[in-house]
């Protein structure tokens, strides 16, 4: 189930349940806090959600992987403030066979960084950002 | 009619709230609202042109009829496609 909070993620808990034994794949994406993005030290991001909307565009890109390559997804986004190496997004995608699981999933984290309704602040040293509007 | 508005991330920081009830005429617009909402905190102005809206939970044109007890959603950009 897809879900979408403040605690700590579990990066083997998605793949743990998309398994089974009609797939022969199962592709994982973890996505990590990074200390540093264009050049400035990041102290740490802060991301918020709007989560019922967020959890209903996740399951629309489930379901869309599902259509389109027979896959199973499932997609864990963490919120709150997250200290570089901290995991914030976990998704795994379980296939019958290799090239769809790994086309689901690229899919489910590039749809979700595009219309998932969670945002992430940058803070710096000396100030903070709000990633994609740029101030 | 009243509609409840919500306000994230950049948005909420400039409105100064999470969320409010406002009163629109029957038959507004989403845009109407987020006019509205410009008007009550200036400060979102500045990033009005930026802001999607979704209403009820899904993204929503400007010309969208809302209803009263709709809820109206300012979604600034979202961290995007940054590879």
């Amino acid at each position: 189930m897809n879900r979408i909070g403040p605690e700590p993620l579990d990066a083997e808990a998605p793949l743990r349940e998309v398994g089974g034994t009609d797939c022969g794949a199962v592709v994982s994406f973890v996505g990590t806090v990074r200390s540093s993005n264009h050049g400035k030290a990041v102290v740490r991001l802060e991301y918020e959600a709007y989560p019922e909307m967020a959890v209903r565009v996740l399951d629309r890109i489930c379901a869309e992987a599902r259509e389109r390559w027979g896959a199973r997804v499932v997609i864990h986004h963490r919120t709150g403030s997250l200290d570089p190496g901290a995991l914030s997004v976990v998704i795994a995608a379980a296939a019958p066979h290799r090239a769809d699981a790994f086309e689901a999933c690229r899919y489910a984290i590039e749809f979700l960084k595009k219309e998932a309704p969670i945002w992430k602040k940058e803070i710096y040293p000396d100030g903070t950002s709000w990633v994609g509007l740029g101030s | 009619m009243r509609v409840t508005m919500l306000y994230f991330a950049a948005a909420r920081e400039r409105a100064g709230v999470s969320t409010e009830t406002i009163e629109l005429a029957e038959g507004a617009t989403a845009a109407q609202a987020l006019a509205l909402a410009c008007e009550r905190h200036p400060a979102l102005q500045a990033v009005a042109t930026k802001l999607r809206i979704a209403v009820d939970q899904d993204f929503a044109q400007p010309d969208r009829k809302l209803r009263d007890g709709s809820e109206v959603a300012l979604i600034p950009p979202v961290s995007g496609g940054i590879r």
